[in-house]
């Protein structure tokens, strides 16, 4: 089963909310946390999802759609 | 031969061998290279050095790939330059100017692929592969050509024809994304996990970041085997900076060089400057920006080292600044009129700090003062069409005179 690594920024309005549980409720998902650092204002999360291809895409789509900033765990790849 | 012990997790700890891995397989943190230093301070000595190549490999002791097998377009040992003029406007005595805009591919983007590609032979890669917008496009091109890989540099599709001469000159494949750069990005970190090439800032990115460390080593022994008092740096990832502050404590603890007391000063433009609004938040938690900012050089909305890069500035009680963009091209003009060199944004951005810094009193008159240019404007003219206004005349010489106002 194909699997992403990826690193969550959630904003402050969104510090509370079940996104991840959410997601892997929503779509066929497993979500696999490696690391966080969760503060007041703002927090973020590495972790890795488990699922077919289309429907990773689905989740991340909709992750987005909420407000979550979602990038590669390498960071920025594109250099200048 | 190199003395290259393995990876290590910067975040965990754990260990790994010296493979093409840029994560750890637990938490996911990025890896650096571990050495056998004992080993290095045994061969290395700076007459040793000295009498090495005129480029990077005069280092290669201290780096992670294999000498004898070096992809090498005569990267590195670029000059140090004493900026009196600069100085003078600025009230200090002893700075200079590091510029590497003068490296093959005009940026020191040349260090970091020089060891990305060397290292990617070492590994039996044959293509060699980048997302880039300019300078890394450029010297991964020009790397891959030199060693007879393939090249493959990824742009976004709306990419000024310009921006892209620079690779497309070495004969690499260019691959023009129809998305966003957070498109490029996702799209290019999916390839490195599904294609056998060596992607040379995500499965190599141990290796390559390692190529900025040999700044750090030539700015010491330019300055006659020591360390510098202030060091500025462009901060884009924020890998340089990082890499640059190794580079200087690794001569120390192989002892070529006395300890190293150098504050580290980071300089960002305000259109993208994630690392600087966390050190002014007192945080070590870098936001995410979307950039917009005329140092496209500079414009890593997430970077990777940023939190690194934080704690070099916590260590070594340095400062960040961000540059309003108005004042960067003033940057690239300084540079040019007072020691005539011509600079990209980057280097705007870095004399905009040192400007900051020296009339905050940050950085004092009788201190060694180095600001680091990274890139060279003939790439980027456009940030300064204003400049080029000649005076139309007729050919005669009356209307020289009328024109200039020219008296003897």
């Amino acid at each position: 089963m194909p699997k992403r690594r990826t690193r969550f920024t959630f904003p402050t309005g969104l510090i509370t909310q079940p996104v991840i549980f959410d997601l892997g409720r929503t779509f066929q998902l497993i979500t696999n946390i490696r690391r966080a650092d969760v503060r007041e204002d703002m927090g973020w999360v590495i972790l890795e999802l488990e699922g077919e291809e289309d429907e990773i895409q689905r989740g991340l789509d909709w992750v987005t759609s909420l407000g979550v900033r979602v990038d590669p765990v390498d960071g920025d790849v594109v250099e200048h | 031969m190199s003395y290259i012990k393995g990876l290590f997790c910067k975040e965990c700890g754990r260990e790994y061998p010296a493979e093409p891995l840029n994560v750890c397989d637990f938490c996911f943190g990025p890896l650096e290279v571990t050495y056998d230093y004992d080993a290095i301070s045994k061969v290395i000595s700076r007459e040793k050095i000295a009498h090495g190549p005129h480029t990077l490999w005069r280092y290669h002791d201290l780096l992670p790939a294999d000498v004898d097998n070096a992809v090498d377009i005569n990267a590195g040992f670029t000059p140090l330059i004493k900026a009196k003029n600069l100085a003078k406007s600025l009230g200090l005595d002893e700075l200079y100017i590091k510029n590497d805009s003068v490296n093959p591919s005009f940026s020191f983007k040349d260090r970091v692929v020089a060891i990305a590609s060397t290292k990617a032979l070492e590994f039996g890669f044959d293509t060699l592969a980048c997302a880039s917008t300019g300078n890394l496009a450029g010297s991964v091109a020009a790397h891959a050509a030199r060693a007879g890989m393939r090249a493959f540099v990824f742009i976004p599709s709306d990419l000024e024809r310009g921006k892209i001469l620079g690779a497309a000159v070495y004969g690499s494949n260019l691959i023009a994304v129809d998305g966003s750069y957070d498109d490029v990005n996702r799209l290019c970190s999916e390839l490195s996990d599904n294609y056998n090439w060596a992607f040379v800032n995500i499965n190599m990115r141990p290796y390559y970041a390692e190529g900025s460390k040999t700044l750090g080593f030539e700015v010491a022994e330019q300055l006659g085997w020591k360390a510098p008092d202030n060091c500025i740096v462009p901060g884009a990832s924020g890998s340089l900076f990082t890499k640059i502050w190794k580079g200087l404590n690794e001569f120390s603890s192989i002892g070529l060089i006395d300890s190293v007391s150098t504050r580290m000063f980071l300089g960002q433009a305000q259109g993208c400057s994630p690392i600087v609004t966390a050190f002014d938040g007192n945080d070590f938690a870098i936001r995410p920006v979307k950039p917009n900012t005329i140092a496209k050089s500079l414009a890593i909305g997430n970077p990777a080292d940023g939190y690194y890069a934080l704690k070099v500035l916590e260590e070594t009680k340095g400062s960040a600044y961000a540059v309003p963009e108005e004042d960067v091209v003033q940057g690239i003009k300084d540079l040019a009129e007072m020691e005539g060199i011509f600079t990209e944004p980057a280097g705007g951005v870095v004399v905009a700090t040192l400007k900051h810094l020296a009339k905050t009193g940050q950085i004092k008159p009788g201190e060694t003062t180095v600001a680091f240019i990274t890139g060279n404007g003939y790439k980027t003219q456009e940030v300064i069409e204003d400049v080029a206004r000649p005076i139309l005349i007729k050919p005669t010489f009356a209307a020289f005179e009328e024109a200039v106002s020219v008296r003897p």
